[in-house]
């Protein structure tokens, strides 16, 4: 009997819950095929059970910050947390960035647009992520700042120069 | 004086923007497909193995896993050049070579099952450096390959490919010689240009022989060609280029990769993925070629060379795809930066025990001059002259000539550069700068600083066939076949821009199909800087094609000879009197004009990039801080400046200037493991150390392009790496060799550390 009420406690608490852009999302976790793991990654979660493919995987491995997300506002990489690890979190991607009613896009993403702020665009998503976070907690930075905050992003065309110029636009009091 | 334009030169909205920063940008895996089945591959944990047994049957049993595939159990398809190289074979020739593989209903499945594969190996020895892999009783790789010597010259290029360069009388050079040095330096230091997103594939095969390719490739049109002859010619193929995260050369091709996923779907009838782990993509995908050069210069001392001599030993790793061709345009290339009347240059391939090396940005050419230079470097020190002296004598000028890839002799009808190198030379301060050889330019207490310069430039900016359609639909929009995939260039949008303007249409108006093999003509790819002046050629022709024949068809309505009309926005009018205009529509709405463009190689130009670079070394810690760096070259004109910036700011990153610094993949001669195949341990640069990059950029106009423009995009990593050696070595006042000049080699030169140790490599 008293095992039965745990399974059943149990199976009530195999959820994670957390919002992803502004949408809630409520996930069971266990092994079966539409479950979310416990080892699941956010990343993974994001891309293959949510189908939201603008977050992009680079190393896996918590080096390069392709996978930027915010989590709270603050940028965390998403393969280096854990799906479960979520739970009442509020989650940014990507494709949460524009506005969901008007598409009208984030002035972030403008200003990548108009300084060509990228070449193979891959490590895009994740720049941008990063930036958004700074610009959130710091509107004002200098330049070393920016520099700072996007120092775990890897980008292997180049694209740095552009970058800084395109988040120093859209900063208050920047270019 | 460059001349004005409605979109080329100026700075345009990327054709794909706003799927870039939306993260819509539909890179391989990020395409879904139904019923898939995902891939992975066991890899060899040996470097030279014979395969004795394999039990896979632990595997098949678990849930999930669809397919298991051996050496047993494929075709006899192979591949590499020459091809020897099978898909999966019963030997091992590095740790990571391919043994078994797996699809399963998830990638972690999938994986899972790699584990449960046993593999029973009988070890045979090894060797990981190009002269001992030489010696008589060396380990041997392929009984096709005796001597571990891969076969000379690429089919690509035809019979007389270049292999050497070989002219005039070295001895008499050598003879009238006022200095001669000579020396064996090498960059062996295999960096790998990494690019952001892992190699993969997916594929559908469909019985009997058709199998269809979703790939993250440089080239795709190439794979389907590439594909066909390693099936044998008996499958079809067809390849769908997808947006591609980053190249910098390594994914002309993904043969491997792109077999595996069609083996696996041919065994389960079902569409599989396959994406490399990042491990994966550094220990066992396409690094730099190691370079040992063994040279021989007699010089001037008015910076003349009279001979150049000596053997280039290029290490491929356990097997060649684009070796020959790499060898051939560096050999090529060479020339090109050092004008010599007398050589004798011979080079060999060799195989060892590692992870292949391929084509990366730099082609050849980089790999050799980071070798060569330092013997040219020597020679000027003895003369004392000036290295942008010497580079500005040396450098190919019109009407001189060289031996090209094919072996054939061409003349050069491009321009000097020496205009372009003055300009960088005062926009970087050399002359102030400038000290003499081994001097550095400033010092303060333990900070030295040097500075240095390199030099490069191809003839591969005509080089290769494209072929391009143009459509004009009666709305006045048009379309470019064009099998191109956007690898970062940006030249899928460039090359609308440049219809755009033959067309005079708003680039709204102009779209380019995506890069399927099925709907589009040849393409070769964007390879070296080709992009601009070969595959702009074609885009442009097939544009000026279209508008002919539209301006024939509407001709008669306005009652005009078509030489008089011009069409702009869509509307065709009379040159001469503006109000006599139609529309075209006036075509009909049941009718398309269909143009067609075709570019031919031709290695009579070549592009030149001179790179200028500051170092300050700490003598303490033995780090050395990259300062400066001053780019400069000749595009003839400007098609897209923010796209131009990315490309020469690119210097840095993949493994270009930063392979002198820090970058280089650590393989371990004892077990063959590469040591530091993750992104935490493979050192790359961050937005917290970007020096200053200054590019200047000069238009003299190339009169046989419509918009007289050329490409520099694949050369700009190339001068760097030598001109951070040479700024070393200025600042400490010592020779340093041996790239990169990490703080360990900077302190063992200073006298501060014991010898290194470590085997293989230059010493």
């Amino acid at each position: 009997m008293a095992t039965a009420i745990k399974k059943k406690k149990s199976l009530v608490k195999n959820l994670v819950r957390f919002s992803v852009n502004g949408t809630a999302v409520e996930l069971e976790i266990g092994t079966l095929p539409h479950q979310v793991e416990t080892a699941h990654t956010l990343a993974h979660t994001l891309r293959e059970t949510l189908g939201l493919v603008g977050t992009k995987v680079t190393c896996d491995n918590g080096a390069c910050g392709s996978c930027t997300v915010l989590m709270d506002g603050k940028a965390v990489l998403s393969c280096m947390t854990l799906t479960v690890e979520c739970q009442g979190r509020s989650i940014t991607t990507i494709e949460g960035l524009a506005d969901p009613e008007t598409g009208r896009l984030d002035p972030l993403q403008q200003s990548f647009i108009d300084h060509t702020a990228f070449q193979c665009g891959f490590c895009t998503p994740g720049m941008i992520m990063s930036a958004k976070a700074l610009l959130a907690d710091n509107p004002s930075p200098t330049e070393a700042d920016v520099k700072e905050a996007l120092s775990g992003n890897f980008c292997r065309c180049i694209s740095h120069y552009q970058v800084l110029r395109a988040v120093m636009a859209t900063a208050q009091g920047g270019e | 004086m460059a001349e004005v334009y409605r979109f080329i030169g100026k700075p345009t909205r990327r054709k794909d923007a706003v799927e870039v920063v939306t993260g819509t940008t539909q890179y391989l895996d990020d395409i879904r497909f139904p019923d898939l089945l995902h891939g992975k591959v066991l890899r060899s944990p040996h470097p030279h193995a014979i395969i004795k047994k394999i039990d896979k049957s632990r595997a098949e049993q678990l849930p999930g896993v669809k397919a298991i595939l051996t050496w047993q159990d494929v075709p006899d398809w192979k591949g590499g050049t020459p091809r020897v190289v099978r898909i999966l074979d019963r030997k091992v020739r590095y740790v990571g070579d391919a043994v078994a593989l797996v699809a399963a209903t998830s990638a972690q499945i999938a994986k899972e099952a790699l584990g449960l594969i046993d593999v029973e190996y009988e070890l045979l020895p090894a060797v990981f450096d190009v002269e001992e892999v030489m010696k008589p009783g060396a380990p041997q790789l392929y009984d096709e390959l005796p001597g571990n010597i891969v076969t000379p010259g690429t089919p690509a290029f035809g019979h007389s490919c270049l292999t050497e360069v070989v002219m005039g009388d070295v001895e008499q050079g050598f003879r009238e010689a006022e200095v001669i040095s000579e020396g064996t330096f090498g960059y062996e230091n295999i960096p790998n240009p990494i690019p952001p997103e892992p190699p993969g594939a997916v594929a559908i095969w469909e019985e009997p022989n058709r199998v269809t390719l979703w790939v993250s490739n440089q080239a795709s049109y190439l794979d389907k060609i590439l594909l066909f002859h390693v099936f044998g010619k008996k499958v079809e193929v067809r390849t769908h280029g997808a947006a591609c995260g980053g190249s910098f050369g390594t994914k002309l091709m993904s043969w491997q990769v792109q077999t595996y996923a069609t083996l696996l779907s041919r065994a389960t009838g079902r569409p599989v993925k396959i994406i490399f782990s990042k491990e994966e993509h550094i220990a066992a995908f396409v690094l730099r070629p190691g370079s040992r050069m063994q040279a021989r210069v007699g010089m001037k001392k008015d910076g003349t060379v009279t001979a150049v001599s000596g053997t280039w030993l290029v290490d491929t790793g356990y097997y060649s795809a684009t070796t020959q061709a790499q060898v051939a345009v560096g050999c090529g290339e060479i020339q090109l930066m050092t004008r010599c009347a007398n050589w004798d240059l011979k080079t060999a391939i060799i195989c060892t025990n590692r992870n292949a090396s391929g084509s990366v940005r730099g082609f050849g050419g980089q790999e050799l001059k980071c070798s060569f230079i330092p013997v040219l470097c020597l020679a000027m020190e003895k003369l004392d002259i000036d290295p942008v002296d010497f580079i500005k004598k040396n450098y190919v000028k019109p009407g001189d000539g060289y031996f090209w890839r094919d072996g054939l002799w061409y003349t050069y009808r491009g321009i000097d550069y020496s205009d372009a190198m003055d300009q960088g030379a005062m926009r970087f301060g050399w002359r102030e700068k400038w000290q003499g050889w081994l001097k550095p330019s400033s010092v303060d207490g333990s900070k030295r600083r040097g500075v240095g310069v390199g030099v490069h430039g191809n003839a591969d900016i005509g080089e290769d066939s494209s072929e391009a359609w143009v459509r004009l639909n009666p709305d006045g929009s048009a379309l470019l076949y064009s099998c191109i995939t956007e690898h970062g260039t940006g030249q899928r949008s460039n090359y609308v821009k440049m219809v755009a303007e033959v067309l005079q249409l708003p680039m709204e108006r102009v779209t380019v199909t995506p890069a399927d093999s099925l709907i589009n003509p040849f393409e070769y790819g964007p390879f070296g800087s080709r992009g601009t002046y070969a595959i702009g050629s074609a885009a442009i022709a097939a544009a000026e094609d279209a508008r002919r024949q539209l301006l024939e068809l509407v001709a008669p309505r306005l009652d005009a000879k078509p030489e008089e009309l011009e069409t702009v926005d869509g509307v065709v009018f009379v040159r001469d009197s503006p109000e006599r205009k139609i529309k075209w529509g006036a075509i009909g709405y049941d009718r398309t004009v269909m143009g067609y463009g075709r570019f031919d190689p031709d290695f009579t130009l070549a592009n030149c990039m001179i790179t200028f670079v500051e170092v300050e070394v700490d003598t303490e810690t033995g780090k050395v801080d990259l300062l400066q760096v001053v780019n400069t070259t000749d595009v003839g004109q400007i098609i897209d400046p923010p796209g131009l910036e990315g490309q020469l700011n690119g210097c840095l990153g993949s493994s270009g200037i930063d392979s002198a610094l820090f970058e280089e993949t650590i393989l371990d001669h004892s077990s063959g493991h590469i040591l530091n195949a993750n992104m935490i341990d493979y050192k790359w640069r961050t937005f917290s150390e970007l020096p200053p990059i200054d590019n200047i950029v000069l238009e003299t106009p190339v009169a046989s392009h419509r918009f007289k423009a050329i490409g520099v995009g694949e050369v700009a990593t190339s001068p760097g790496p030598m001109a951070v050696l040479m700024a070393v070595s200025n600042a400490l006042g010592v020779w340093l060799h041996e790239y990169p000049v990490t703080p360990e080699r900077v302190l063992k030169a200073l006298g501060k550390l014991p010898a290194m140790t470590r085997t293989g490599g230059a010493q």
